[in-house]
């Protein structure tokens, strides 16, 4: 692979929910315009190192912090680092679809205005439906209610809610668990056309997605009352193939997990 | 092969069980029913001939044929307004703070438990807090004003649970959402949070407003039982409202009176159903709005 530069570049990360600690000395670096995917164990701790890129933790009373994740050449967790500003240029999409009981047109919108950019708001809500490939389905429905689309058009509303606000990175936490294979596959598609602009990073404890979608891996485990360890991380299909670890080719090969 | 007989005498068991169990909960629903249909009919057999024009445009009177509720009826209005005006505001401020912002400590769960201990004060308790509070350390007097915070302090608590049970009921992955596009937490509360909230908040407080303006205890203690000949003009003026002015007539011994009284019944249940009609006709229309 030629001259990739890191994106976000994670060192030493801890993380604690009160006396539990959830995340263990993370260092990864995660590639420009790549799809990073963080596989691993139900409680592993991976969707839990995605909200720490945005700062998602945050808002989780009693969590802490400590390491670091740079972003541009600078912590996201330095003091004089607003969340939001974080959040704006660093979107996410959720496990379950959840647009706003609001218009379609209004979920995307809603980005960009709640961040001061209402100029052109018509231009760029189409322009996001259209990178999530959603335009031609909702076109003539702009402006009735999100909720009445189905499962995987709710969630390329998400996407394109997130992708409205032109970030640079897109975090996504399992966002094809709550769908039928049809629409995950579109998801997946999407995933792939969106690389070339923007760097994605998706948890999923579906490996095949893994495999079929990411370029790079990371394998976490948890181990007996130790959660949140990073244990292989590396191209994809040499992680898939050749697996560096024991405990990764267990995984994958499906004798535990 | 098991033996059908005991299955079929069994399901014939468990239908009529079911009957029975439905025919009970039907007569506790009939029971509510009836009474309240009885109610009706009788207060509306007493009012007949009284309730009239006249009987809404006169003052009260020492004479039968000649009384009616006007001075009551705009007290009730002008009392209606301004607890609407302070208890709005303060009761949606209130469960915002205690939802969205307060930190989970002991501060906060000693106020909720106040709150909901408060909701369950006998009004006539607030009536006297009232009196020594607005009427006279506050020097409002007997007035509208007075009156108004008396039944703001009364309807507050429910108010506050009832908009905090609808915050409560917004999603909080329509919050997360919402964080993960760098809104801040006014704009989650203010463009997430209330708008799917708002029609449980505005049904709660609509509720509590009329639970508060049928109350007589609290204004007898604020207003006191008087006869006024005329309509209020300003906040700090004197007033009485339909429950004194129905309490009044109902406790004369003459029968006119308790026609008059009846009479006035009528006209409260009127404000108290338009109240919740106008409730009613909002929410629909602002849930039909955020659902487009």
């Amino acid at each position: 692979m030629e001259n990739l530069t890191e994106c976000l570049a994670v060192r030493n990360l801890e993380l604690w929910y009160g006396t539990f600690q959830s995340l263990r000395g993370i260092s990864l670096g995660i590639l420009h315009n790549r799809i990073t995917a963080i596989i691993g164990p139900s409680g592993c701790g991976k969707s839990s190192l995605l909200r720490c890129f945005n700062r998602m933790n945050d808002l989780i009373p009693g969590s802490r912090v400590q390491g670091e994740v740079i972003f541009h050449g600078r912590n996201v967790y330095d003091a004089g680092v607003d969340p939001a500003e974080v959040r704006y240029r660093i979107g996410m999409v959720f496990q379950k679809p959840n647009p706003f009981p609001k218009s379609v047109f209004e979920n995307v919108a809603f980005g960009p205005r709640v961040n001061g950019i209402t100029d052109n708001l018509e231009e760029v809500v189409e322009q996001a439906l259209h990178r999530a490939a959603l335009w031609g389905e909702v076109k003539d429905r702009l402006h009735k209610s999100a909720m009445e689309l189905s499962g995987g058009q709710q969630q390329r509303l998400c996407i394109a809610r997130a992708l409205a606000l032109e970030p640079e990175v897109i975090l996504m936490d399992e966002p094809c668990s709550a769908l039928d294979p049809m629409a995950t596959l579109k998801i997946e598609d999407l995933m792939k056309s969106l690389a070339a602009e923007y760097t994605i990073v998706i948890v999923t404890h579906n490996m095949q997605q893994a495999g079929r979608v990411s370029d790079m891996a990371a394998f976490m485990m948890m181990e007996e009352d130790r959660a949140g360890v990073l244990v292989e991380y590396g191209p994809t299909p040499q992680l898939f193939t050749k697996p560096r670890d024991k405990r990764t080719d267990d995984y994958i090969t499906g004798r535990f997990g | 092969m098991r033996d059908g007989q005991v299955f079929q005498q069994h399901l014939k068991l468990r239908k009529f069980r079911g009957s029975v169990f439905g025919l009970i909960f039907l007569a506790s629903t009939m029971v509510g029913t009836l009474v309240l249909i009885v109610l009706i009919v009788d207060v509306l057999r007493d009012s007949l001939g009284w309730l009239d024009w006249q009987f809404l445009t006169s003052y009260p009177s020492r004479k039968p044929e000649e009384a009616g509720l006007l001075s009551a009826l705009f007290g009730t209005l002008w009392v209606m307004v301004f607890t609407a005006l302070f208890s709005f505001p303060i009761g949606i401020g209130t469960a915002i703070y205690l939802e969205e912002y307060a930190p989970d400590n002991r501060l906060k769960r000693l106020i909720q438990t106040n709150i909901n201990n408060l909701a369950g004060v006998p009004s006539i308790v607030y009536g006297l807090l009232g009196l020594s509070l607005f009427v006279q350390a506050l020097a409002l007097g007997r007035s509208i004003l007075a009156g108004a915070l008396t039944l703001t302090l009364m309807s507050l608590p429910v108010i506050i649970i009832a908009a905090q049970e609808a915050i409560r009921s917004v999603p909080g992955t329509h919050r997360l959402g919402a964080f993960a596009l760098g809104a801040s937490k006014w704009q989650v509360v203010r463009n997430i949070v209330l708008p799917s909230s708002f029609p449980g908040i505005f049904t709660g407080t609509i509720l509590a407003m009329s639970r508060a303006i049928g109350e007589a205890a609290p204004m007898i203690a604020i207003a006191a039982l008087v006869y006024l000949t005329f309509i209020p003009i300003s906040p700090l003026d004197r007033f009485t409202v339909l429950p004194i002015q129905i309490f009044n007539w109902v406790s004369r011994p003459q029968a006119d009176f308790q026609h008059l009284a009846a009479a006035g019944i009528i006209v409260l249940l009127v404000v108290l159903l338009s109240m919740n009609a106008i409730a009613i006709i909002l929410r629909n229309r602002y849930q039909k709005r955020t659902e487009e």
